[in-house]
């Protein structure tokens, strides 16, 4: 019989700490499989944020860095400024990449840091227990916005793929979601376009983000946050393409 | 051999650590350093291999940093006080993570702004960890420029040795002065390569973390940058003793204030006084021993700083009581004279005469 599904190379033989329904373990894993048929696993360098996927290094089989809260887009541009041929992506949440990380990753796509950002937008702080995050929707709960998250009190919820789409630092920048099979397929052959641009290039931010669901903290079941992320999150963040400069016809 | 050209501290930095083979350098503008980045900006693009990044804030230049280091380069950052206040989340997880790097303060005035006058007022924050968590740098403090060229390049030796961030520190006198100086050949950088991440070539993967989740594990990590710290404090010290042998008063004084004190001492012997200098190039680790040493002998210190006084903590930690201790400090950029500091200590002589 012919093995159709089995665990990527890159993908180490443990489990996930991740809560059931969070879309972190799927991200990880079709990361893992777009290292594994472009065959860079040897010259991947991962950077793991702080915050839920703060211990990827204990999933993915490539070489990986912790970065300080927020600093992820700096310490990769130290890296990939030392090692150029190499592959480079930073993995961070929405707290890491659009509040406390904000000047890092603007500045790192406005000098076109050629590597790829990899934002899971969960609208949320998962690890620190669900307190409202930029991206948080407007009206939505958190353990901050108790009474919902006021435009007027807590600002609006930031889209960071539009904001740096306006830089011309940036080259690919495309909103994904793993909240159906469709749209799982959909991020995996976003992610690979990322990183053969970045392969075949010396300059230009790539950036997939990822829109993640967080059962545990939106207080749902994993089919019916899968459900809100459609019906309520997508339209704050629409999917699609936001920039491509990259005349890439699309990674199959 | 190189030969022997006059140029200003801050550019002396920036050659030294060329020379030594830093091959990242991320900074952000501040004075009285910009003349270290601006050397940098034009040097390491024209060196083989430089990179040099404008960073946009000083949290951001000293993670560059982070991430260079991981990648194997010999990597520097540098700023001035409130800058270095901010670098120092970087420094405790380049510790935590024990990656190498050198990190240049040229302080000015503080707290606060302050002012961009020469100081040396972060003499508590470089020697006590200055950012979060238990760990320590060496650090070193030059007092001449040719000595600042000298301990640039061992800083990056220090650092690669024990694989921990390695602070010069040293003010805006000596970033701005110029003085004559011959700059050493390097030896051939030596470092324990197994930690870089050059991606799996060796073909098992590798991770660098600060994170250990297990507090047993953490303390274990906690009594290993411990046990490194205690190698350094046993083989790392530097000091120079001035004048010590004859002496009845000792000041003990660092960096620029070491300099105003050895103009105060001339004045002082000729007046008849019997007064030496001890002056530690290394603030940690501090020269605990050579300070007890010289207490065998010597009855009356004088502590001198420009500050209100923080090296004080750590002479008196030293002495243990066993000598007395007198204290005179300039604060606030304020650059005492050797004639103000002479004056001082013979009235202070004549004091503890009575």
């Amino acid at each position: 019989m012919k093995k159709v599904y089995s665990r990527p190379k890159s993908l180490k033989p443990t489990k996930f700490h991740y809560c059931p329904g969070c879309g972190h373990s799927t991200v990880h894993r079709l990361i893992c499989e777009v290292i594994d048929e472009l065959s860079i696993a040897d010259r991947t360098i991962g950077v793991c944020p702080a915050g839920c996927a703060v211990i990827a290094y204990n999933y993915f089989d490539v070489d990986m860095i912790e970065a300080a809260h927020g600093r992820g887009c700096a310490v990769a541009t130290g890296i990939k400024r030392v090692l150029p041929d190499r592959v480079i992506f930073t993995y961070q949440g929405d707290g890491d990449l659009a509040a406390i990380g904000t000047a890092e990753t603007l500045h790192a796509a406005n000098r076109g840091e050629n590597f790829t950002i990899i934002f899971i937008n969960n609208a949320v702080y998962g690890m620190t227990g669900g307190q409202m995050a930029p991206t948080t929707l407007t009206g939505q709960f958190s353990t901050t916005t108790p009474f919902g998250r006021s435009e007027k009190l807590d600002g609006y919820p930031i889209r960071v793929s539009e904001l740096l789409a306006q830089l011309p630092g940036t080259v690919y920048i495309e909103r994904c979601a793993v909240n159906s099979p469709l749209n799982i397929n959909r991020t995996k052959k976003a992610l690979k376009k990322a990183f053969l641009y970045q392969m075949d290039n010396d300059f230009g931010l790539t950036m997939i983000e990822i829109l993640s669901q967080c059962p545990t903290n939106w207080k749902m079941s994993p089919p019916d946050a899968c459900r809100w992320m459609e019906e309520v999150m997508m339209k704050e963040y629409p999917l699609g393409i936001i920039k491509d400069v990259t005349a890439i016809k699309g990674a199959e | 051999m190189h030969k022997k050209v006059l140029m200003s501290g801050n550019h002396v930095i920036g050659e030294a650590a060329i020379l030594a083979g830093c091959r990242f350098y991320a900074g952000y503008p501040i004075t009285p350093q910009n003349e270290l980045a601006e050397y940098m900006a034009e040097h390491m693009r024209k060196t083989p291999g430089g990179i040099f990044i404008q960073a946009e804030s000083e949290i951001a230049a000293i993670n560059m940093v982070l991430g260079a280091a991981a990648a194997g380069a010999r990597a520097m950052t540098s700023s001035s006080s409130p800058g270095i206040s901010l670098k120092q989340e970087g420094i405790s997880f380049l510790a935590c993570d024990e990656l190498p790097a050198v990190i240049v303060n040229i302080m000015r005035g503080g707290p606060g702004l302050g002012n961009i006058a020469p100081s040396q007022g972060d003499y508590f924050q470089a020697t006590k960890g200055g950012g979060h968590g238990d760990y320590r740098t060496p650090v070193l403090a030059p007092a001449h420029i040719q000595e600042l060229a000298d301990l640039t390049m061992d800083a990056f030796d220090l650092a690669d040795r024990y694989r921990t961030p390695v602070v010069i520190l040293a003010d805006g006198m000596m970033g701005q002065m110029m003085e004559p100086v011959i700059f050493k050949t390097p030896p051939p950088r030596q470092y324990d390569e197994s930690y870089v991440l050059k991606g799996k070539e060796m073909g098992k993967s590798r991770f660098i973390r600060g994170l250990i989740l297990d507090a047993i594990r953490m303390e274990e990590h906690n009594w290993k940058l411990y046990r490194k710290y205690q190698v350094m404090a046993q083989k790392e010290v530097r000091y120079e003793a001035h004048l010590i042998e004859d002496a009845e008063i000792v000041i003990v004084a660092y960096g620029t204030a070491a300099r105003i004190a050895k103009g105060a001492i001339k004045r002082l012997r000729e007046e008849g006084y019997a007064v030496g200098l001890l002056r530690p190039i290394t603030l940690w680790p501090f020269p605990e021993k050579e300070l007890r040493e010289i207490a065998k002998k010597v009855n009356s210190f004088i502590v001198f700083e420009m500050s209100t006084g923080q090296m004080l903590e750590d002479v008196k930690l030293a002495l243990e009581g066993r000598a007395h201790i007198d204290f005179y400090g300039r604060p606030g950029g304020v650059i005492p004279t050797p004639a103000e500091l002479a004056k001082v200590i013979a009235y202070k002589a004549r004091r503890n005469e009575r």
